[in-house]
C-alpha cells in the first residue's frame, strides 16, 4: 500500500514534468507495464525488508536491469555520434573474466585490471572507427566475434569462480536498503549528465552526429571525441561486465553479457534517440533499460518461459520503431490535417 | 558498376586475397597433417558448411542492397524445428520443406515491407524479426527434435548423393551449396535485379534518380535473404537430421564475416558471391585446423575469425581509399 502510495503520485509527476519532452513515450509505456502488473501480477509490488534491506520484484528490476541501464549510457553517446556498438556484450565478457582471473592477486588490481582491458576494448573501437574510418558497426563486429574468444582464453575456457568479499558485494550488497549496483548506475548517470551538459562535449557529440562533415568544418574536433566515446562506451561495458560476474561470484565467458548489446542499443532506442545519430536522450535510454527489464520480468512472473519471452520482445522492438517512423508519423499527422506534400516526399525517402 | 570496371585489380583485390588466404591455409594444413589432404577432408569441408554458405549467398544479398539481416541465424533455426515438428505430426517431407521456405520468404518479404514502407533502420527491423524468429522456434517446439523418416534416412543421404568411393560420397548438402552459390553469381551479375540491388547499394538516391524501382528491390531482397536463410536451414535438417530452437546462435555474424571475408563492402554496392563461398571455406577451414590440431580449444576459431575480419576490413578500407584520392 505505501508503495502505491508513493509510486503512482511520483510516476504521475513524472509524466506531468515530462508532458513536453521526449522522455514521455518511454514513461508511458513504463507506467502502462506496472500498471498492468499491478492489476494483473499479484506480488509484482510486494516490498519486505529484512536484514535492514529491501526485497521484492522491483528490487530485482532495479538490480537486473543495472547492466543494461550502464551500456545503455555509453551506448547513448556512440549512437548519438551517428555510431553502433556491438562489441559491448563481448567486453562485458572479457571484463569479467580479467577481474577473475586477478581476484585472487588484489581487489583493486582484479577492479582495475578489468575496468583496464575494457578501456582497451573500447580504445581499439574507437580507432579502428576514428583513425582507419571504418564504419562502426563493422569494425565493432570484429570484437564481438573475436572477444567471446580472448574471454575464454583468459579463463582458459573454465568458469573462474570467485568469493572475495569486496567483489560478490559489487553485484550483490546494498547501499542504505537498495541495491548497490542501484548507486553505481545513478553515480555513472550523473557523471555521464555532468560530462555532456555541463560542458561542451554533448554539443559536439550531437553536431558530429547530425552532420560530420559539417561538424569538422566548423573547427569541431570529430575525430578525437568519436574515440572518446567509444572508450567511454568501453568503460561502461567494462563496469557491467564485473557487475554481471559478481551476480554469479564467476566468471562465464560464454554467457556473461550475451545479447546484451542488443538489449542496450534498444534501451537507446526505446528512450527516443535515433539510430542515425544528432539528439540524444540519456535518462531515456535508462528508462528504456528500465522497460526492458521490467518487460522481461513481467513475463517471467507470469512464467513465460525465457525462451519464448523473445516473441513480446520482438513486438516491442517493431512497435517502438514504428512509432518513431518519420513515415508513419506524417501519416497520423495526416489524418489530422493532410501533411505538406514536401513532407511526405521526404518522408519516404 | 562503373568504378568496378574501370579499376578491376583494385576492385577484385580483396577476393583475390581472400583466395591466397584459403590456398595458404589448405596448404598449411596439408603440410601439417599427414590426412589434411585427403578428399575426405575436402568434401566434408562443403558439406558441414553449405547450410552456412546457403545462408551467407542471403545475406550477401542483403549486404550488396546496402542493409544488414541479423535475423539469419534464428530463421535457419525456425525452419528446422518447424520441419521437425510437423514431419512428426505426420506431414510429408516435401510439404514440410515447402512451407519451411514459404514461411522464410514472407518473413524476409515481411522485414523488407517495414524497412522499405516505414523508412526503418534496417538494424533493428531484423534485430527484431531475430527475436521474433526465435521465439517462435521455441513455441513450435522447446527443445531439440530428431527427424525420423525414411525420406531423411535413405533418400536424402544415400540416393541424392554421389559416391566416390566405397566409403566416401558427395552429400547432397555439398552440391545444394555449388547449386546456390552459381544461381546466386548468375542472379547478382545478370539480372535486373541483380543490377538494381548493385545500384541501390551504391547510393540509394542515385539509383532513384535512375529509375530503380527502389521499393519493390528493397522488398525482394529481404525476401531472397528470407527464402535463402530458410533454404539454409532446410539444408541443416538434411545434415543434423533434427531441428532444435536453440541452435545457430550468431550464424548471422558467421554470414556476414564470409561476406566480408569474401569482399563485399558491408556499405553495400560492392560484393561477390563467388566470393562469399571463399569466405565461408576459410571459415569451415579454419574450424577443420583447430580440430586437426587437437589441442587448440575452440575458442581459436573465433579469435582467428576476428583477426582475419580485421585484416580484410582494413584491406578494403584501404583499397576503397585509393579509390576516393
Amino acid at each position: 500500500m505505501i508503495v502505491d502510495l508513493l509510486l503512482w503520485p511520483a510516476l504521475a509527476a513524472l509524466l506531468w514534468v515530462n508532458r513536453r519532452r521526449p522522455l514521455l513515450w518511454p514513461l508511458v509505456a513504463l507506467a502502462l507495464l506496472l500498471l498492468f502488473n499491478r492489476l494483473f501480477t499479484p506480488g509484482f509490488f510486494a516490498l519486505e525488508i529484512r536484514d535492514g534491506r529491501l526485497y521484492g520484484t522491483l528490487v530485482d528490476v532495479l538490480n537486473q536491469g543495472s547492466k543494461v541501464m550502464l551500456l545503455a549510457l555509453g551506448m547513448t553517446l556512440v549512437i548519438a555520434t551517428g555510431g553502433v556498438d556491438l562489441s559491448v556484450g563481448a567486453t562485458m565478457a572479457i571484463a569479467g573474466a580479467v577481474m577473475a582471473r586477478l581476484a585472487g592477486v588484489s581487489i583493486p588490481v582484479a577492479l582495475g585490471g578489468g575496468l583496464g582491458v575494457a578501456l582497451l576494448a573500447g580504445a581499439w573501437n574507437g580507432l579502428l572507427v576514428s583513425a582507419f574510418r571504418i564504419q562502426p558497426i563493422i569494425a565493432t563486429l570484429i570484437l564481438m566475434v573475436a572477444g567471446r574468444g580472448v574471454a575464454q582464453l583468459v579463463t582458459d575456457g573454465q568458469i573462474i569462480n570467485f568469493e572475495q568479499p569486496a567483489l560478490v558485494y559489487l553485484g550483490n550488497g546494498s547501499l542504505l536498503g537498495l541495491p548497490f549496483t542501484l548507486a553505481l548506475v545513478l553515480g555513472m548517470f550523473v557523471l555521464t549528465a555532468l560530462l555532456v551538459r555541463r560542458t561542451a562535449l554533448g554539443l559536439f557529440i550531437e553536431a558530429i552526429g547530425d552532420n560530420e562533415t559539417a561538424a569538422r568544418f566548423t573547427g569541431l574536433p570529430a575525430r578525437p571525441v568519436k574515440f572518446l566515446v567509444y572508450v567511454f562506451a568501453g568503460l561502461c561495458a567494462g563496469l557491467a561486465g564485473l557487475v554481471a560476474a559478481s551476480n554469479i561470484k564467476s566468471a562465464d565467458a560464454n554467457h556473461i553479457g550475451l545479447y546484451l548489446e542488443l538489449d542496450a542499443i534498444l534501451a537507446v532506442v526505446v528512450g527516443g534517440t535515433a539510430l542515425t545519430g544528432g539528439r540524444f536522450q540519456l535518462a531515456g535510454s535508462l528508462v528504456g533499460a528500465l522497460l526492458i527489464q521490467t518487460l522481461g520480468t513481467t513475463l517471467y512472473a507470469r512464467n513465460v518461459g525465457a525462451d519464448v519471452a523473445t516473441v513480446p520482445k520482438a513486438i516491442v522492438i517493431l512497435a517502438v520503431c514504428l512509432l518513431q517512423s518519420p513515415v508513419l508519423r506524417a501519416k497520423l499527422a495526416g489524418l489530422r490535417r493532410p501533411a505538406p506534400a514536401a513532407l511526405r516526399k521526404e518522408g519516404a525517402a | 558498376m562503373n568504378l568496378a570496371k574501370l579499376r578491376p585489380s583494385a576492385r577484385l583485390l580483396p577476393v583475390l586475397a581472400s583466395l591466397g588466404v584459403l590456398i595458404l591455409l589448405y596448404a598449411g594444413g596439408c603440410l601439417m597433417f599427414e590426412n589434411f589432404g585427403s578428399l575426405r577432408v575436402l568434401i566434408n569441408l562443403f558439406g558441414d558448411n553449405a547450410f552456412l554458405g546457403v545462408a551467407a549467398v542471403g545475406a550477401t544479398f542483403v549486404i550488396l542492397s546496402g542493409g544488414i539481416d541479423l535475423s539469419v541465424g534464428a530463421v535457419v533455426a525456425f525452419t528446422g524445428v518447424l520441419i521437425a515438428s510437423l514431419i512428426g505430426h505426420g506431414q510429408p517431407p516435401l510439404l514440410a520443406i515447402g512451407l519451411a521456405l514459404g514461411f522464410g520468404a514472407g518473413f524476409g518479404a515481411l522485414m523488407g515491407a517495414l524497412i522499405h514502407l516505414y523508412a526503418l533502420p534496417p538494424f533493428l527491423v531484423t534485430l527484431g524479426g531475430m527475436f521474433l524468429a526465435r521465439g517462435l522456434a521455441f513455441v513450435v517446439h522447446p527443445e531439440s527434435l530428431s527427424i525420423d523418416h525414411p525420406f531423411y534416412g535413405e533418400f536424402i543421404s544415400q540416393t541424392l548423393s554421389v559416391p566416390v568411393s566405397r566409403r566416401l560420397a558427395i552429400p547432397f548438402t555439398a552440391f545444394a551449396l555449388i547449386a546456390v552459390v552459381l544461381a546466386g553469381t548468375a542472379l547478382a551479375r545478370w539480372s535486373r535485379f541483380g543490377r538494381n540491388v548493385l545500384a541501390l547499394g551504391s547510393s540509394e538516391s542515385s539509383a532513384r534518380l535512375m529509375g530503380v524501382p527502389i521499393g519493390s528491390t528493397k522488398i525482394l531482397v529481404y525476401t531472397l535473404g528470407g527464402f535463402l536463410s530458410a533454404l539454409g536451414g532446410v539444408v541443416a535438417t538434411f545434415y543434423m537430421q533434427s531441428g532444435n530452437p536453440a541452435s545457430f546462435v550468431g550464424l548471422e555474424l558467421d554470414a556476414i564475416a564470409a561476406a566480408v571475408i569474401g569482399g563485399t563492402l558491408l556499405r553495400g554496392g560492392v560484393g561477390y558471391i563467388p566470393g562469399t563461398l571463399v569466405g565461408v571455406l576459410i571459415l569451415g577451414l579454419i574450424q577443420t585446423l583447430v580440430i586437426f590440431q587437437g589441442t587448440l580449444n575452440s575458442w581459436w576459431t573465433r579469435i582467428a575469425v576476428g583477426g582475419l575480419l580485421f585484416v580484410f576490413i582494413v584491406l578494403q578500407q584501404l583499397t576503397s581509399r585509393r579509390r576516393d584520392g
